[in-house]
């Protein structure tokens, strides 16, 4: 049987090469979904590489046969059901879930491999070494990247709120005293290879929650991003546990590709990494500091029917959809709308800021499943200069995005945030479910201005009225 | 030692490709990427088999590497429909334009 260790060598460097092209095109609109089944042929050869492998070598006994195809079809046909019935607008939490899911799985491997050494492996003093730290290292992230994802996919669900003694210093001791003992117990592992496993699986779940309970929904995509980063460095130890090089190189490969991501969505934001991390949400501390505070002075409200008068006397409508738009559901509704202005020869563009809906990306991908054309949604730095010339701008369910302050005033925790200069135009309608504030908490100063009106209401409600009234003005209804 | 000295070359190198990968992205696919990558470190679900494998007839070793396995396979193969889904969305707006 000494042909199968060249057929499975050849099999592994056909999977990473997939692989490393299926991460590369996964960055390109136009090769984006080729490279997304690229990745997952690589998957399914690297698995059947393994496989065939055992099978030359030591050969898969029926017992086996049986445990892998139960934990395969279980896994599998929950994912699969998962990823079909899922909405578009649960996203965020989705991936969330995925990700703990497979940090888990890292986990149960060196756990596994902890409890119940095999006697074959004899790599001396410093292979044994070795072994126990990536086990202590697969743990530890693999704990992390649980916990800290089911805590997102709960705060993003709305299952959990932000504790106040969260937000105070006392997390940090928190943390660091999990950090502390999380080490401990990795080095009582270290030494012989089994005491201190439990200490570490407590204290880095515990570290994990503590970790991601203080930040606010605002910034969680990055934490999700940051989790997918570990996840992949959990791959690569657990690939060190088994001794699987093509597990080094695609944990490897994902770890940092992860981290480079997180940071395009950082700077997407204007936020750094470090405060999202330790900064804590975004409203608890501008809150504490009176920031950007004050009352509304000048709130002009007005109903669904004469926002839609305004918008058949147009002729240049730009829509900025937002996070309550994503929230509400609406996508479908607001196309119905836009559907009826485009016949009435009105020209419409959706104006997509970096963070539009709950994510980096996300709004376009709601836009687009309810069939509005890629070439109508602008992005900032393309919409900005658009603005004065534009008669009605329809703000749904965004805010900060929209805050002038933004530019105006220097002692807001929001200034230098890039935002969307919708007051440029002659009138902006934003449809809001009430006064609350958003994500920051920071009042927005547009709301103030004489040529902004407040429509209150659920975003698709309002929509929804909208619709009928264009209707019944007969907009759109020439053809 | 000859398996972990080139296991932490390939990590070292493995990690260089990974930060080369990815430059530029477009917002539009911050949220795919994300995804894929996310089915992508599902990989693990290797080490899953590997342990089942080699457990032999230890039950509790069986049914740890079963679990994994399976939390794997949520991940992988949830992950590549769901990026699949989203971008499906996206070049069907190419090919009717």
């Amino acid at each position: 049987m000494t042909f199968i260790a060249p057929i499975k060598f050849a099999i592994d460097l056909l999977a990473v090469l997939l692989l490393a092209l299926g991460i590369k095109g996964l960055s390109k609109v136009r090769s984006a979904r080729e490279a997304n089944r690229l990745a997952a042929i690589a998957m399914m050869l690297a698995a059947f590489g393994v496989l065939l492998n055992s099978q030359g070598t030591i050969g898969i006994s029926i017992n086996s046969w049986i445990w892998i195809i139960c934990g395969t079809l279980i896994g599998g046909l929950l994912g699969a059901l998962t990823a079909k019935r899922v909405p578009m607008t649960a996203m965020p939490e989705i991936v969330a879930l995925f990700n703990g899911c497979g940090g888990m799985s890292s986990l149960l491997v060196a756990l596994g491999v902890a409890l119940f050494p095999s006697s074959e492996s004899s790599d001396g003093i410093v292979g044994e070494l070795i072994r126990n730290f990536s086990i202590v290292v697969s743990l530890f992230v693999g704990a992390i990247t649980f916990s800290g994802s089911i805590v997102a996919m709960a705060k993003l669900q709305g299952w959990l709120s932000t504790p106040s003694w969260t937000q105070s210093k006392a997390r940090h001791f928190f943390n660091i005293f999990c950090a502390v003992l999380a080490s401990i117990g990795g080095i009582y592992l270290l030494i012989d290879g089994k005491n201190g496993l439990f200490l570490i699986l407590i204290a880095s779940s515990l570290l994990g929650v503590g970790v991601t309970l203080p930040i606010g929904g605002a910034d969680m995509p990055v934490v999700i991003s940051l989790l997918n980063s570990y996840s992949g460095v959990a791959a690569a130890a657990a690939g060190f546990v088994v001794g699987s090089q093509l597990l080094i190189v695609a944990g490897a490969m994902v770890g940092a590709a992860g981290l480079i991501l997180t940071q395009v969505m950082c700077d997407g934001m204007n936020r750094s990494l470090v405060s999202v991390l330790f900064g804590g949400a975004l409203g608890a501390s501008s809150a504490s500091s009176g920031g950007g505070g004050g009352e509304y002075t000048n709130i002009t409200s007005c109903s669904p029917e004469e926002c839609a008068l305004s918008l058949e006397a147009a002729e240049r409508v730009v829509i900025v959809p937002g996070y309550g738009l994503a929230v509400a559901q609406a996508q479908h509704t607001l196309r119905e709308v836009t559907r009826v202005l485009e016949n009435a020869d009105i020209e419409v563009t959706y104006a997509i800021h970096p963070v539009a809906g709950r994510m980096p990306g996300h709004m376009n991908v709601l836009l687009a499943e309810a069939d509005v054309p890629y070439e109508q949604l602008k992005e900032m730095d393309i919409i900005n200069p658009e603005f004065p010339a534009t008669d009605v701008v329809l703000v749904l369910g965004a805010n900060d995005v929209v805050n002038p302050q933004a530019k105006t005033d220097q002692s807001s925790p929001l200034y230098g945030m890039p935002v969307l200069d919708v007051q440029e135009a002659r009138t902006v309608f934003v449809v809001k479910r009430g006064m609350s504030a958003g994500y920051s908490g920071i009042k927005n100063d547009l709301f103030d201005l004489p040529n902004t009106s407040m429509v209150f209401g659920d975003a698709k409600k309002v929509l929804g009225d909208l619709l009928l009234e264009l209707k019944e003005l007969g907009v759109g209804s020439k053809g | 030692m000859s398996f972990f000295s080139e296991a932490l070359w390939v990590l070292l190198l493995g990690s260089l490709l990974g930060l080369e990968l990815i430059g530029k992205v477009p917002p539009t696919l911050h949220t795919p990427l994300m995804s894929g990558a996310n089915a992508i470190s599902g990989i693990t679900m290797l080490a899953a088999l590997t342990l089942i494998i080699k457990s032999g007839d230890n039950l509790p070793l069986l049914i740890i590497g079963s679990i994994s396995l399976g939390f794997a396979l949520f991940n992988v193969i949830g992950g590549f429909l769901v990026t699949d889904r989203m971008l499906a969305m996206f070049s069907r707006k190419k090919t009717r334009k």
